[in-house]
């Protein structure tokens, strides 16, 4: 777990969750101070109340953000539902998320399958290269994206919205799908080849199947990549074409328009639904299947 | 096939994400850089500027303070956070994972607007303080803000390489300080601690680079008055429309990013951290 990564290189963060000493007869030896419990139980606070907050603002009758919220009403989510202006911005990000999250598959798919099978300095180089959209300031990028697509006329544009959001999404497309080659064995290639199988039907028929999880889960992170950006939707904006998260912005540093607050809500619920639930039950089916790699 | 075919044909699939990235990242940075070298003349007029206009040093300091201040309060935090994870059982464990990874995956714009209204002037976080006694307290438009919002959102980057490093330290080796006869206090700050500062550093480094790049949480809950370095870009970029100014502000911010990050890889090990912190699951194994 400690020894040096390069760049780009994929480590798991892997849950140990069988302890050198069995837990019980641990903790009677060295047990948890109760002192760091709560520290714990701050921290999680910390983590999971203020984002609550924008759960009972939305059903607030108030015209401005003041909390605690002013009487209960639907006012807020009936706006967010038939006002054309946030209607508009909700289409806008789900066709922009949805192209990106398919180009981002297919491109990252393909790159990490081709990384997988590559060694030297070259790969590493590549490998390395590709995960700059990550580290790189997302301000940084937007700024350069912004003059040059000024230039190319893609500003306010889908096709510079799904190229802006693709790049930043392959890196986590790359990650995943290499996340989920880690347990793949080429030989597996060199069998279905030696059958008589072309490389592209081998892919499809062997490599697919057995990292679709992978796949699965990096076109769900694209997806949510490109619908909750902020930074460079704010630069590409245009008044004819912006998305949610722009939007939003515009509601509080413009318009102090208290319908964010159920546009949150459902922001916080739609990802809750989209990518906690999975890790729980994903949690769940692994302890189970350890389980059973421990009975054989 | 002849060999030599077989050889690229394996790159073949490299193809389409490398001209993404050089299109959409790689020449609209490089086409930022010479702009800001060649306009309006070929001189350096542009970076020594940064130095002589009395407005981006003061801001610069300013974000490296934030940023530090954050990276601080997120070890201080997240250090035990991160011990508490590989104290308890599997199932806590589990849970305590997924608890730090809501910041980083719930919507930026939710979770900045959760701050707008936590910190304003008659909000929660106003009222608390008034129970306690102190009148009117105004966190919102001031740095200290933008602060604690900002570590909330970068805790998981600290959590989660000091979570995998200190999973990897044999704790019997506590029990044998203490046998030796050290004292709680002594076994963690001699044996427990030197262990774990590869971690340290992966996570103070990670967070300290990110934390420079902070431009919406600024710019919602800071005042233009006490700006940080992403508002100073997107202000000289849109307001402005100096390019090869806000170009060369901006190719200084992603090289000081590179550098930390290329170093923090090497000393920690951790940097595709913030990849994998994205698409780590509680339970991964195939």
């Amino acid at each position: 777990m400690t020894s040096p990564t390069k760049i780009g290189q994929v480590k798991t963060v892997q849950v140990d969750t069988g302890p050198a000493l069995s837990r019980r007869r641990y903790t009677k030896v060295d047990p948890i101070p109760w002192w760091l419990k709560v520290l714990g139980g701050l921290v999680v606070a910390f983590f999971v109340l203020p984002t609550l907050v924008v759960i009972p603002m939305s059903f607030s009758d108030a015209t401005t953000f003041q909390f605690p919220p002013k009487g209960f009403s639907w006012r807020l989510y009936e706006n967010f539902f038939t006002n054309p202006v946030w209607l508009d911005a909700l289409g806008n990000s789900f066709l922009v998320a949805t192209l990106t999250a398919v180009l981002a598959t297919v491109v990252g798919t393909a790159a990490a399958v081709a990384l997988s099978r590559l060694q030297g300095r070259t790969a590493q180089f590549v490998r390395t290269l590709l995960m700059v959209p990550i580290v790189a300031p997302a301000i940084v990028v937007a700024v350069a994206v912004y003059i040059s697509f000024l230039r190319w006329q893609l500003t306010g544009t889908v096709t510079g919205y799904v190229l802006a959001h693709t790049a930043i999404a392959v890196p986590y497309m790359i990650v995943s799908v290499t996340g989920a080659l880690g347990g793949f064995d080429p030989q597996l290639l060199k069998a279905s080849a030696s059958l008589g199988a072309s490389p592209l039907r081998s892919f499809v028929r062997v490599t697919m199947p057995l990292i679709s999880r992978g796949i699965l889960t990096g076109a769900i992170f694209a997806f949510i990549v490109s619908f909750d950006e902020v930074v460079i939707a704010l630069f590409l904006r245009s008044p004819t074409f912006q998305t949610m998260p722009v939007q939003m912005y515009n509601s509080v540093t413009v318009e102090i328009d208290p319908t964010i607050s159920a546009a949150s809500s459902l922001m916080v619920a739609a990802v809750t639904i989209i990518f906690i639930l999975p890790q729980l039950r994903r949690g769940r089916r692994g302890r189970r299947q350890e389980s059973h790699a421990d009975d054989t | 096939m002849s060999s030599v075919n077989i050889k690229w044909s394996r790159w073949f699939p490299l193809v389409p994400a490398l001209a993404l990235l050089t299109g959409i990242l790689l020449v609209p940075l490089g086409k930022t850089l010479v702009d800001s070298v060649s306009t309006p003349a070929w001189t350096l007029k542009n970076y020594s500027n940064l130095f002589t206009d009395g407005v981006t040093m003061t801001v610069l300091g300013r974000t490296a303070l934030t940023a530090a201040t954050v990276t601080a309060i997120a070890l201080l935090l997240g250090y035990p956070y991160a011990y508490l994870m590989t104290r308890v059982g599997p199932r806590a464990r589990g849970i305590l994972l997924v608890i730090v990874l809501i910041p980083f995956w719930t919507s930026v714009m939710a979770r900045n607007f959760a701050w707008v209204i936590i910190l304003q002037d008659g909000g929660p976080v106003q009222s608390l303080f008034e129970l306690l006694g102190a009148d009117h307290v105004v966190l919102y438009g001031t740095t200290a803000g933008v602060t604690i919002a900002m570590t909330q959102v970068m805790l998981p980057f600290m959590v989660l390489p000091l979570f995998s490093t200190l999973g990897s330290i044999d704790r019997r080796l506590l029990l044998a300080a203490r046998g030796l006869g050290s004292s709680p206090t002594a076994a963690f700050w001699k044996v427990f601690w030197p262990l774990s500062r590869g971690g340290v550093m992966a996570g103070v480094v990670l967070v300290f680079t990110l934390s420079l790049g902070f431009y919406v949480t600024p710019a919602l809950l800071g005042s233009p008055q006490e700006s940080l370095v992403a508002q100073l870009l997107a202000q000289r970029t849109t307001l402005l429309l100096d390019f090869p100014a806000a170009g060369a502000l901006g190719i200084v911010v992603l090289i000081v990013t590179l550098v930390l990050v290329a170093w923090a890889n090497r000393v920690g090990g951790t940097v595709s951290a913030i990849g994998v912190v994205a698409t780590s699951r509680p339970k991964d194994r195939p």
